[in-house]
């Protein structure tokens, strides 16, 4: 494969009028993803629908498989050939998909994953939740692995991350997973549309035959004594870099923040809008939203703490985010978590109410 | 003058087996090297190698191959094939791989009709993990998991996967051959070939399952274990063409 540009000069910046499934699923199309294989489940179904519309327009490949199993092993096959490649799921069956996260990982595959997260444990509800927090940042599947997660707030980060995901998910052969819920899936937004010229490096390892040169061959079995050792060491390194180059973060009215509200997705737009309210009552309120919650940013979030300064965790869950958060601060007596789980979601007067009451 | 008369295959390296004696695949593996060098597909050629004692075939197969979870072996192969469907795509399978925990995913490749090519070695029993039962152990046979024998009633009877999928509209060629004797191995290349062609001319899923030795987890010589096929599989896993 040779470095190619891509570049659509007919397409022109649009502003339309989509839900977030779908704008993922054109951030997809928008980053040259040619192949996706998905199975039904709500509430990301638009998704899969867009999916098999959109690769009909532009000559790529859709797959309904008969299972979450067979989506990620087809994603596997796809990111294999060098192919961007994406499969999409909700909470339960992305915890199926969890092997072949763990397989892409040990193979060093790119490939992108969108969790548009309901209610568990179990079958659980439709509702939206943000309690695969754990299962996403800090594996998910077996083995000494992460996949790097970004958490977007907004029908347009959904096209925008998603985009996003492709190239990183290239730059550092890795999976990417973004984590929506399910009101960030099925609100509609505007979203603007930018077309974009891409530059795509050849990927020298990828399966394709082995015509003028050696075999490649992808695996994860690593049975010499040491040798997986070794290449859980190289996996850190990787890690290591990804951490120094693909931290994400929002902060909002935090300068003079006496009480730091920190949630991401939709977590953080009511937590932005309580912060506001607060202020109105002269409450120095402000927001931290991780935007990689892996890598997360506990550095930019230390660097908020002014020594007596309170923070409120804010979460779709009984507290996931919050251990990150309390290892970033390392003072748990001034880290306070306000939660809503099972599908429910926190109300503004909830949160402000707990505001209020960490405050005193 | 010196005449080469007999030689090993250009599509295999120089790496030593590590397979037990007396084992099939060694046997399975060269004639898939044979029928590659004899296609000219050698660089066209993307195999998938699945977990089992066949895992690390791309050590003894000097053309692109990938591992797959296991099972999910057509899985992968369909991601494979529908990305380069000018590349020629086969997976090997055992019968833990295949007609165990990749039951769903086989069966819903060849119904799909994927145009790829699957070589799956029936030795009934699970030889990488120790010799346990398989979906195909023979009713009576001990192993690890049946030590008084296979038994309808706890274990259910053995699963003629080939059968199954030759009743899909998807698969167009689908047959059963042996490596116990030269005769068979011959018949089995053969097929290989039949199945590779059927991919190469677009035609859709082919498969070959082929009944092998595993001497070891079966408590048995080499030559008896050849000879167990011969008088006992084959009653129940006859040979022959089920589709095409």
């Amino acid at each position: 494969m040779k470095k190619s540009k891509i570049q659509n000069p007919k397409s022109k910046t649009k502003r339309i009028l989509i839900t977030g499934n779908e704008a993922c699923g054109e951030g997809a199309i928008q980053a040259g993803c040619r192949f996706y294989a998905g199975y039904p489940i709500t509430p990301q179904n638009e998704l899969t629908a867009y999916m098999s519309k959109r690769m009909d327009e532009v000559d790529g490949i859709f797959i309904q498989a008969e299972s979450e199993l067979a989506a990620i092993n087809m994603v596997f096959g796809a990111s294999v050939t060098g192919a961007r490649a994406l499969t999409t799921s909700s909470s339960p069956g992305i915890s199926l998909k969890q092997e072949g996260i763990s397989y892409l990982a040990g193979c060093e595959l790119p490939a992108v994953i969108v969790n548009i997260m309901r209610g568990g444990p179990g079958l659980g509800n439709i509702a939206p939740s943000q309690s695969d927090y754990f299962q996403a940042t800090k594996g998910g599947g077996h083995g000494d692995y992460h996949s790097v997660v970004l958490g977007p707030a907004s029908c347009q980060e959904m096209f925008d991350f998603t985009r996003m995901a492709f190239d990183i998910a290239d730059r550092y052969r890795n999976t990417v997973i973004i984590l929506g819920d399910g009101i960030l899936g099925q609100m509609m937004e505007p979203v603007i549309i930018n077309p974009r010229s891409q530059i795509r490096n050849p990927k020298k390892w990828a399966l394709t035959g082995c015509k003028n040169r050696k075999p490649n061959i992808i695996r994860s079995l690593l049975l010499k004594q040491g040798a997986l050792e070794e290449f859980n060491r190289k996996l850190q390194k990787k890690y290591d870099l990804i951490k120094r180059n693909e931290i994400r973060f929002e902060k909002y009215r935090t300068e003079d923040a006496e009480i730091i509200i920190v949630a991401y997705g939709t977590s953080s737009r009511i937590s932005r809008a309580c912060v506001n309210r607060l202020r109105k009552d002269k409450i120095k309120a402000g927001l931290f939203r991780p935007i990689s919650l892996w890598p997360f940013p506990y550095n930019a979030l230390k660097s908020q703490d002014k020594g007596k300064t309170k923070f409120l965790v804010v979460e779709m869950s009984m507290g996931q985010m919050l251990e990150d958060v309390r290892l970033a601060i390392q003072d748990d007596k001034r880290v306070h978590f306000y939660g809503r789980t099972g599908g429910s979601v926190p109300s503004e007067e909830e949160i402000i109410g707990k505001a209020v009451s960490c405050k005193l | 003058m010196e005449k080469i008369v007999f030689k090993k295959p250009d599509s295999m390296t120089d790496a030593t087996m590590h397979y037990c004696a007396g084992c099939g695949h060694g046997i399975i593996h060269r004639l898939i090297c044979e029928v590659i060098d004899e296609l000219g597909i050698r660089e066209k050629v993307i195999a998938v190698a699945p977990v089992g004692c066949a895992v690390i075939a791309y050590n003894y197969w000097d053309f692109d191959v990938s591992e797959a979870a296991h099972g999910r072996t057509p899985a992968v192969a369909t991601g494979i094939k529908r990305v380069l469907p000018e590349r020629v795509v086969f997976t090997y399978q055992g019968d833990g791989d295949l007609a165990a925990i990749g039951t769903s995913e086989i069966i819903h490749t060849a119904n799909r009709g994927e145009n790829i090519t699957v070589i799956f070695v029936n030795n009934g029993v699970y030889g990488m993990t120790g010799g346990q039962m398989a979906p195909t152990t023979m009713i009576g046979q001990k192993t690890q998991t049946t030590k008084k024998g296979r038994s309808v009633k706890r274990d259910g009877f053995p699963l003629k996967i080939s059968e199954m999928i030759a009743l899909l509209e998807g698969a167009r060629f689908v047959e059963r051959t042996s490596v116990h004797a030269p005769k068979e191995i011959l018949k089995t290349k053969k097929a290989i070939k039949r199945a590779f062609e059927t991919q190469i001319k677009n035609e859709g899923f082919s498969m070959v399952e082929v009944l092998s030795m595993c001497p070891i987890y079966w408590g048995l010589s080499s030559v008896e274990a050849c000879k167990r096929i011969e008088k006992e599989v084959i009653k129940t896993y006859p040979l022959g063409v089920l589709k095409g």
